[in-house]
């Protein structure tokens, strides 16, 4: 056992256990901020797959926007924990069997000749001058340019209806025109009048 | 260095030993790093008090003094307060969430002092040299929010929920407008790592820094900055006229004082980047004779200096913003100006060679 063995083997068992941690603690800010520590102990793992750029990315996107904004609902919340488990026993049987058909899925994939040691070695070390980064963006726009610009279609599309279901137009609303502020001059506004003074000396 | 390393192979082992050695090196590297560096912050909160208190005609702190030297009256006065925060009560509301009121400090500090780790000080000095550097970075910033938020949440207050919420809103928002202005500087150096940014800079004189073509960058990218640090003018998560101090109203004692120390470490670290990606780092300004004898490291200390007496001078000079106008500059302003500059750089580039070089000044590649 080498010293990346250990990292890895550290690392997997805290992503386990707050992967566990996410579905089992009762606090849901707690559940919140346990699948935050999950997502950076999964960079770490990714890291030492050498695939830097999709760590750091994982990083960045859902630990640095995602979440923030789950954290932000959940807090908000006022989430009654025993309505949520008042059904709990009576969904169990379906719930199981689900949970059991992916599981039994996920374990023929993985267990599969596909998967297995000899199909995926780890990567080989790569020159110092190497760049991930770069190799995935020239992948992405030659080889996958359609797919690409096919999901980044329907992201936008995404966005936009999100916007335009919430999107109210209230006539009562008082917004203030910014251009309009600024483009105020002295002259319309300003009138100077010279008086004379009431009292001599 | 080598012999450190034969005597660690002795002693643990070649495989160990080696693996150990590189862990030492790394740790000496580290405090060398963060030492100077918690230093710069408590010095930085001295200079602030100092040239606001010059700025609005008073003198500031004049009394604590080392060894009743009279001439660094003023200097022990971050000391003074290091300590006076150390001795201080840490009081625990008795509604906050223990755990998670302990944690936020920590939080906050550990991302503003991990971004560090890949900032380059000069042409060879720096920690991890890694080619995602200005990714790592960006990630490392974005993850200084969670210290805030539960902060705000694990103390049980309004006050300090609005606080944290305001500031969540805030630095997510501007860290879009700071990552469009980081792509254009990608485009201009074709690199991710932060000591060949620098390097796509030189060229004999300042002309040829980052600053001159991407000059509305270099403005978006600093007051992004000055958001995302949530600093004055923007500094709504603490409005004390409106929320008495935010997110760390309830913090006492030490655990305030961790907050104020990576609010200022992030201060140091938006300078340090954007000196390093607009301002030429550790190049200097004419490359002649008296100017590049000076060491690179010394240059960027000057620019570092430089970009952050503007973050004092902003707090001195501007009333604070409202809220619904912070969020009309990020949104409304900074993004739309940085992708036309995204767009306007690609078409630049696009452009056949001969144009390129006939451009006046040449300023572009």
């Amino acid at each position: 056992m080498n010293f990346q063995d250990i990292i890895f083997y550290f690392f997997s068992t805290v992503l386990i256990a707050s992967a566990l941690g996410v579905i089992t603690v009762r606090n849901p800010v707690y559940s919140a901020l346990l699948l935050v520590l999950a997502f950076v102990t999964c960079a770490g793992l990714w890291l030492l797959l050498e695939a830097e750029f999709l760590a750091i990315t994982l990083v960045l996107v859902y630990v640095g926007a995602v979440m923030v904004l789950f954290l932000f609902v959940v807090m908000m919340l006022d989430i009654n924990l025993e309505k949520l488990r008042e059904g709990f026993w009576k969904w169990f049987p379906l719930g199981g069997l689900v949970a059991l058909v992916m599981v039994v899925e996920i374990a023929m994939i993985m267990l599969g000749q596909h998967f297995s040691l000899e199909e995926m070695p780890a990567p080989e070390p790569k020159a110092a001058d190497y760049s991930n980064t770069k190799e995935l963006g020239r992948l992405l726009y030659t080889e996958y340019v359609y797919a690409f610009e096919l999901a980044a279609v329907l992201l936008l599309v995404a966005m936009v209806a999100a916007i335009a279901l919430t999107l109210r137009h209230r006539e009562d609303k008082k917004t203030l025109d910014v251009a309009k502020q600024v483009s105020v001059n002295k002259k319309d506004r300003l009138r100077i009048i010279s008086m004379p003074a009431d009292k001599k000396n | 260095m080598e012999f450190m390393q034969q005597q660690f192979e002795q002693l643990f082992g070649v495989e160990w030993g080696a693996m150990l050695f590189t862990l030492a090196t790394n740790m000496t590297f580290i405090f060398t790093i963060i030492v100077p560096l918690l230093l710069g912050v408590a010095y930085l909160t001295f200079a602030e008090r100092k040239i606001i208190a010059y700025m609005q005609i008073r003198v500031g702190p004049n009394r604590v003094t080392f060894f009743g030297i009279p001439w660094l009256r003023g200097w022990g006065q971050p000391i003074a307060d290091a300590v006076k925060a150390l001795m201080k009560e840490i009081v625990i509301p008795t509604g906050a969430n223990k755990f998670l009121f302990i944690l936020a400090p920590i939080l906050t500090i550990m991302p503003a002092l991990a971004a560090w780790a890949v900032v380059p000080f000069s042409a060879e000095m720096v920690l991890a040299d890694i080619n995602a550097g200005l990714l790592y970075i960006l990630a490392m910033t974005s993850m200084g929010i969670y210290g805030v938020i539960i902060a705000g949440w694990a103390s049980n207050s309004k006050y300090a929920f609005l606080g944290a919420m305001r500031s969540a809103a805030q630095v997510v928002s501007y860290e879009l407008a700071m990552g469009f202005a980081l792509v254009c500087v990608l485009m201009m150096s074709q690199s991710l790592n932060l000591g060949d940014i620098v390097n796509g800079q030189q060229g004999g004189s300042m002309l040829h820094w980052y600053l001159i073509p991407l000059f509305p960058m270099f403005l978006v990218y600093f007051i992004s900055g000055v958001a995302e640090t949530n600093r004055a003018p923007f500094d709504v998560a603490e409005g004390e006229s409106e929320i008495v101090a935010g997110f760390h109203v309830d913090y006492s004692g030490m655990a305030f004082t961790v907050f104020f120390l990576a609010e200022y470490a992030n201060m140091i670290l938006v300078a340090t980047l954007t000196a390093l990606m607009f301002l030429g780092g550790w190049l200097p300004p004419l490359d002649i004779a008296p100017l590049n004898m000076i060491p690179g490291f010394i240059w960027l200390l000057l620019k570092i200096a430089f970009l952050l007496f503007f973050f004092l001078w902003f707090r001195a000079t501007f009333p604070r913003y409202r809220y619904d106008q912070i969020m009309r500059l990020g949104w409304k302003v900074f993004i739309p100006i940085t992708l036309v500059w995204i767009v306007v750089l690609g078409l630049v580039m696009q452009l056949p060679q001969t144009v390129r070089e006939g451009f006046p000044l040449n300023l572009w590649f």
